[in-house]
């Protein structure tokens, strides 16, 4: 291997390749050839290093420089300065990254850093994910080689089984059970899968693990294959992400070419081999028996369980499901014991969970943070707070499964069986934050509207309830909610959770019932005042000019699509509230702040 | 059967050639009809019977599988697919006033198509780019922070690209 003196890594997640991060890269490269230093310093295309928010992102090491927001222009600066004359270019440093003396702080001790723990995205933003030997070089395989020639099948599982390890795809089931009860049957057919339909809007920890670390879902997969007898694998992912798609199809070819995939591995007689299917658009997929009846071709429908896939699952076969995240901790499992793994988190919930950290926060991003960690640390601590220094209304996660998490829980430690004592639940991992100016009924609604979308229309209790629910919200958030309303939201809501066919019918209700839990009063002020606390629905809403503000430019009635707005230039204009459509144009437009909407 | 036809030009010979490649495949159905869509542009009756008679699915089975996936469209798209995030992050950041803006510059409702076949409005679901929300993007092209003055501006510059 060639030596560098630095090493320049620009991540080509999809957030940092959405703004310009190929084009970075491509400068680099041409900057450092024509400086005539190509053979000390090495560009790194890596995976995501997290902060979403300043991207793209660029560190170099080995000073560890992080710069943030980079534009194509501002490379050739960052050569010739930092990589030539070895003085880190400072304005370009991400605010952050420097402390109160401006000296420079390294990755792990900037804030949004601090508090996190990597290890399932432990390669991510370090390694070139389309280069085996750099996957390899940081103990990539090293966990297959051992289990293959010093475990049975019979202690893998049990090594999995005292990590205390649960599924990272929401639900939270053991995976060392899971992987037992697929090791049972006996059968000369089975299949392991992965679940990389990633669907939550407002989530992507595994895209971000398949983009970044794409051979250690591979390895672990091999390593399940092995547990429960099995030598064929599918990794089902969402056809939206074509960087991951590509880089599991480089990463499976690599791994074909040098032997690690395929025939006899390691000479120990075991055979694996891996194929892709793409989803196509349908969030039910996400659930098991739906996902993998589409992968045998079909409509994505979810069937009644028993049988569980693990008895009879793809192509009636036993069948090993896990979500990305789930297998991104395998193999460090496997290297470092059951016991090292166990040794993070909460008495229940072990080990670390990735979140997606989205909405009116500062830095959004990819966080990996050991369970039992506090929402307050999540959301002040390393996500820097919200936006304008507005308050903090609610945090969602599980995405439409999941609810909404109110002020007064704050400090609860996040694990499982916490998430769900509160009415929520962990989900896949997508955490969404909201401000004061978010309405809760809105955002119900919000969900309930990708639910209907998205429900399958195989059993009435989510096909026709969801879409109930949801005329229900839409009646309240048009001012033509009735007293008694909410009893009936929650009634049916109930009702649909006791009676849906799937996972996605039993939690569809969740986003409603968890907002009526905690934010009550909003949807009463809504149901008997007919006001929008928040200022959101906007039929709640009235807009009126302030006659002390207004200096008459007519500049609002100019904009006013709907002609409400009339008056006499340079005296005050007034709106006729029955031709506003309430667009809100005039009080964008207004350049006086005189128009206000409540 | 003529070349403007989504089954025109080598278009059903690229279609063949997919076929043949997982026909005989288990579960080879599904990745057949992701490769028609992206080689005839939609899944129309005319592909639809052509996968049908060529491998012997029936067509119900084959419409059954188009209508269910919001991948597959039934009809051509515009030259410009205008994907809205419809993430909740882009939504609680003001998505939807972003996506009233696209409607009102493109005067189409989402999933339909212009008359002059250059753009097709459609909501997308979470396209992950959660710190550019609210985000949208135009054939693959990912435009991010974006406020409802914004608009105009780039479905002005397709427009001229013609």
């Amino acid at each position: 291997m060639e030596f560098y003196r630095s090493q320049v890594l620009c991540c080509t997640g999809t957030g940092c390749t959405s703004s310009g991060s190929n084009a970075i890269v491509r400068a680099f490269e041409y900057e450092i050839e024509q400086a005539g230093i190509d053979k000390e310093i090495k560009v790194v295309p890596t995976g995501c290093f997290g902060l979403c928010e300043t991207g793209p992102v660029v560190i170099i090491y080995p000073e560890g420089s992080f710069y943030s927001r980079i534009k194509v222009e501002d490379v050739p600066r960052i050569v010739s300065e930092h990589l030539v004359k070895g003085r880190i270019v400072r304005d370009l440093l991400y605010s952050e990254s420097l402390d109160e003396k401006e000296n420079i702080l390294s990755l792990n001790e900037v804030e949004f850093y601090k508090k996190q723990k990597r290890v399932a995205l432990r390669n991510c933003g370090v390694i070139d994910p389309e280069n085996i030997d750099e996957y390899i070089a940081f103990d990539g395989y090293k966990a297959l080689a051992k289990v293959l020639t010093e475990m049975t099948p019979e202690a893998v599982v049990e090594c999995v089984k005292q990590s205390g390890l649960r599924g990272r795809g929401g639900g939270g089931f053991p995976t060392g059970l899971k992987w037992s009860l697929a090791q049972k049957p006996v059968s000369d057919i089975k299949y392991v899968c992965c679940n990389a339909d990633e669907g939550d809007p407002g989530a992507f920890m595994d895209r971000s693990v398949l983009e970044g670390d794409p051979h250690c879902v591979l390895e672990a997969m091999m390593i399940a294959g092995y547990a429960i007898g099995a030598q064929q694998g599918y990794i089902y992912v969402r056809a939206e992400y074509p960087i991951a798609v590509k880089r599991l199809r480089i990463a499976i070819g690599q791994a074909k070419e040098m032997g690690l995939l395929g025939d006899d591995i390691f000479g120990t007689g075991f055979n694996f081999d891996i194929d892709i299917r793409l989803g196509s658009g349908a969030f039910v997929c996400g659930e098991e028996t739906a996902l993998l009846a589409s992968i045998e071709g079909e409509r994505g429908e979810p069937r009644p369980r028993p049988p569980f896939p693990a008895v009879k699952g793809l192509f009636g076969k036993p069948t090993l499901l896990n979500n990305v995240e789930t297998y991104a901790n395998i193999c460090q499992i496997i290297l470092n014991g059951a016991e090292w793994f166990a040794g993070m988190g909460t008495e229940k919930s072990k080990g670390t969970k990735v979140f997606a950290l989205g909405g009116k926060i500062n830095n959004t991003g990819l966080v990996e943070i050991p369970m039992g960690t506090t929402l307050r640390e999540v959301i002040y601590d390393i996500g820097g707070g919200i936006p304008d220094n507005k308050g903090f209304k609610a945090a969602q996660t599980g995405g439409p499964s999941g609810g909404c998490i109110p002020v007064e829980h704050l400090d609860i430690p996040i694990d499982y069986d916490n998430l769900i004592s509160i009415g929520s639940m962990m989900g896949s991992g997508g955490m969404i934050v909201m401000d004061e100016d978010n309405c809760m009924v809105d955002i119900a609604k919000f969900f309930l509207d990708f639910t209907v979308d998205e429900s399958c229309g195989k059993c009435p209790p989510c096909r026709i309830g969801t879409r109930r629910m949801y005329e229900m919200l839409e009646k309240i958030t048009e001012g033509r909610g009735e007293p008694g309303d909410l009893e009936k939201l929650e009634q049916l809501g109930k009702n649909i959770k006791a009676s849906a066919l799937c996972g996605l019918g039993q939690t569809a209700p969740n986003p409603v019932l968890s907002t009526i839990r905690y934010f009550r009063d909003e949807y009463e002020a809504h149901i008997n005042e007919k006001r929008c606390p928040a200022g959101v629905c906007k039929a709640l809403l009235s807009y009126s000019i302030d006659p002390e503000k207004c200096i008459g430019c007519s500049l609002c009635s100019r904009v006013c699509p709907a002609g409400a707005i009339s008056g006499e230039i340079k005296k005050t204009f007034a709106i006729d509230q029955s031709k506003c459509i309430k667009c809100g144009a005039c009080m964008e437009k207004c350049k006086f702040k005189a128009i206000s909407v409540g | 059967m003529t070349n403007t036809s989504v089954l025109g030009g080598t278009r059903a010979e690229e279609l063949d050639a997919a076929i043949a490649r997982w026909k005989d495949e288990k579960g080879g159905l599904l990745p057949i009809m992701q490769q028609a869509q992206d080689i005839c542009g939609c899944l129309n009756e005319d592909v639809q019977r052509y996968i049908s008679e060529k491998t012997g699915h029936p067509l119900t089975t084959v419409y059954g599988i188009a209508t269910f996936y919001s991948q597959f469209t039934l009809m051509p798209r515009g030259k410009y697919t205008v994907g809205m995030c419809m993430g909740t992050a882009c939504y609680v950041r003001g998505g939807a006033n972003v996506f009233t803006a696209l409607q009102k510059a493109t005067q189409v409702e989402p999933g339909q198509t212009t008359e002059d076949g250059l753009f097709t409005l459609e909501a997308m679901r979470c396209i992950g780019c959660c710190g550019l929300a609210p985000a949208m993007m135009v054939n693959g092209e990912v435009y991010g922070r974006l406020t409802p003055d914004d608009i105009p501006g780039i479905i002005e510059k397709y427009r001229k690209e013609g």
